[in-house]
């Protein structure tokens, strides 16, 4: 069995369930397994480990967490999860030493609250109240709190959101030996690298449906060495750069500012595009070969993250289409 | 018991670091306790004001940790996401509960050091058989009037936002020192407003150790009967409208 397992799950906010935040959901994740949530605002991510963590009563669907009800089991299965919150979740008068030793009294098999401040790199400001805290050291202290009972799974809502890089290898290392002890850990980010660095498996969320899952490799798949994608200024003459290209080359802007070519690779590709834009005086931030997790993002969750105002523009060759309603996927015209 | 000794210690830390709560519960009824009992600005029923008066800061003092402090610190903790936290832990919510209580209570007993010899010093004399004989009525009343008092504090603690709260309690304070018998005898006020006043915990409970505590006499019927029925009420409400987050 699953550590994770959602079928079809619904929530709905708002009078008569107005607003959908999750719909007919299927998700599972095993012990030992790395699972990121990705999705824009909104997308339904924190209502779904909301939901997990048995905070939310689903409107229907069928939840379990290591084979208990997150509301009817709740009591049982806090002793076996971890939590992190995105944002508090600490009294801000009293520092990480004495919170995580508040914490372990909750816990029949605790990690050492000294071991912890180790691990979490928290041992200098380990008197400082949580309010003095820098952002990054609250979100560790935060991680600290989800481990202390030696959970069997983790939920771990944006842990490293306002991180510096350091503690960002941190955090990665301390999600990379949970998953070694067999911890199953699911958790949600905006950060697409970080994404990358530390899923077994990704799922992509928009308007509360699961529009893509796999693992990074499946994800960004054989296209991950074809073609290429770069950053420029948002609004080039796509059909002028197509046409630069050759033949059968794709242009499309994925995003604002973020262009993928499709049908045209290697040096010459690259020549002419970085040529292209210096005619133009156009600056070229980035240029990579192949498609990236952030092309598949946004190509996933289409036009929900992009906004109703930015239209799609894949030119083929010269011949251009512009597509203005939300959601749909890019065709071409050629 | 270790999670609720733990829980309890970190409460009362926390409760004792906060000076604005120490103002409120010891601070402003000592304050009052000494103005009220040197300046002759209330005409009391009893001879020697501060005869009145102890028994009555003694009730508002109970108020101020049961209800205001209680409510306060409750709604400021759910804002910061603290008892979302907690309620991901396996302590639950009737540990966290006990831990409040043990909490007010500790703090009441602290009220009760600083205001009874107080009092004594202001020349308080207990009514009856004196102070000792009063004990076990005025604290088996109090303990009644703390359930209620925290009912109506974590009512409002789960309606309310942070700030609301916060305003909301304050007024609420307000108006039961006004109204609860407590620095103004209750035969001061207008018929009605008293008729009403006798329905609140807070001239409940005034009432009460006025009686056990200044006439030295048992606690009234009434104040059983209305003291009860808060105590019932609100902590009900509380837990119909409890919400981690």
């Amino acid at each position: 069995m699953p550590a994770v397992q959602v079928t079809e799950l619904t929530v709905r906010y708002g009078s008569a369930g107005a607003v959908t935040a999750v719909d007919r959901l299927d998700l599972s994740a095993e012990a030992g397994e790395v699972l990121v949530v990705l999705g824009p605002n909104g997308a339904g991510k924190t209502s779904t480990i909301e939901s997990l963590e048995g905070y939310r009563r689903p409107t229907s669907g069928r939840i379990t967490v290591l084979g208990l009800n997150p509301i009817s089991d709740h009591r049982a299965l806090t002793a076996r999860i971890g939590v992190m919150l995105q944002n508090g979740g600490v009294y801000p008068m009293i520092g990480p030493r004495r919170v995580l030793d508040l914490f372990a009294s909750f816990y029949p098999d605790p990690l050492s609250t000294e071991s912890l401040l180790d691990l979490v790199a928290l041992r200098a400001v380990a008197a400082t109240p949580w309010r003095h805290l820098s952002g990054g050291e609250q979100q560790r202290l935060s991680l600290a709190l989800a481990l202390i009972g030696r959970p069997e799974v983790a939920f771990l809502d944006e842990p490293t959101a306002g991180v510096d890089p350091e503690g960002r290898r941190a955090i990665r290392a301390v999600v990379a030996d949970l998953r070694a002890e067999g911890v199953c850990v699911l958790l949600t980010t905006h950060e697409l690298a970080e994404a990358e660095k530390m899923a077994d498996r990704i799922v992509i969320l928009s308007a509360g449906r699961v529009v893509r899952q796999g693992t990074p490799h499946e994800l960004i798949g054989a296209a991950a060495t074809s073609g290429l994608t770069f950053g420029a200024p948002p609004g080039l003459d796509a059909v002028s750069l197509a046409g630069a290209l050759g033949t059968g080359a794709v242009v499309t802007e994925t995003a604002p500012g973020r262009y993928r070519v499709d049908g045209a690779s290697g040096p010459a590709a690259t020549a002419a595009v970085a040529n292209w834009l210096a005619e133009r005086q156009a600056d070229l931030t980035d240029l990579s070969r192949g498609r990236n997790l952030e092309d598949v993002y946004f190509e996933a969750v289409g036009a929900a993250a992009r906004g109703p105002a930015e239209p799609d523009v894949t030119v083929v060759a010269g011949r251009r289409t512009r597509r203005t309603r939300r959601g749909r996927r890019p065709h071409e015209v050629r | 018991m270790k999670a609720l000794l733990a829980q309890t210690r970190a409460e009362v830390f926390m409760t004792l670091r906060r000076g604005e709560t120490l103002l409120l519960t010891v601070g402003i009824p000592v304050l009052f306790l000494l103005f009220f009992s040197s300046v002759h600005v209330v005409t009391t029923p009893t001879e020697a004001a501060v005869n009145f008066f102890v028994p009555g800061i003694l009730s508002l003092a109970v108020m101020s940790t049961a209800m205001v402090s209680l409510g306060i610190a409750t709604g400021f903790e759910r804002g910061y996401g603290v008892l979302k936290r907690l309620g991901a832990t396996p302590l639950g919510r009737p540990r966290l509960l006990g831990a409040k209580i043990a909490t007010i209570v500790a703090v009441e007993l602290v009220q009760a050091a600083v205001l009874v010899p107080v009092g004594l010093i202001l020349g308080w004399k207990p009514g009856g058989h004196g102070v000792v004989a009063g004990v076990p009525g005025s604290v088996a009343v109090v303990l009644l009037a703390t359930v209620a008092f925290a009912g109506i504090g974590l009512l409002m603690a789960g309606v309310l936002r942070a700030e609301v709260n916060l305003a909301a309690a304050n007024g609420l304070y307000l108006v039961l020192l006004l109204l609860g018998g407590m620095v103004v005898p209750i035969g001061k006020l207008p018929g009605g407003l008293a008729s009403f006043a006798k329905l609140l915990p807070a001239d409940a409970l005034s009432a009460a150790l006025h009686a056990t505590l200044g006439a030295g006499v048992a606690v009234p019927a009434e104040s059983w009967v209305v003291l009860a029925v808060w105590a019932i009420a609100a902590p009900v409400a509380a837990a119909v409208s409890f919400r981690w987050e």
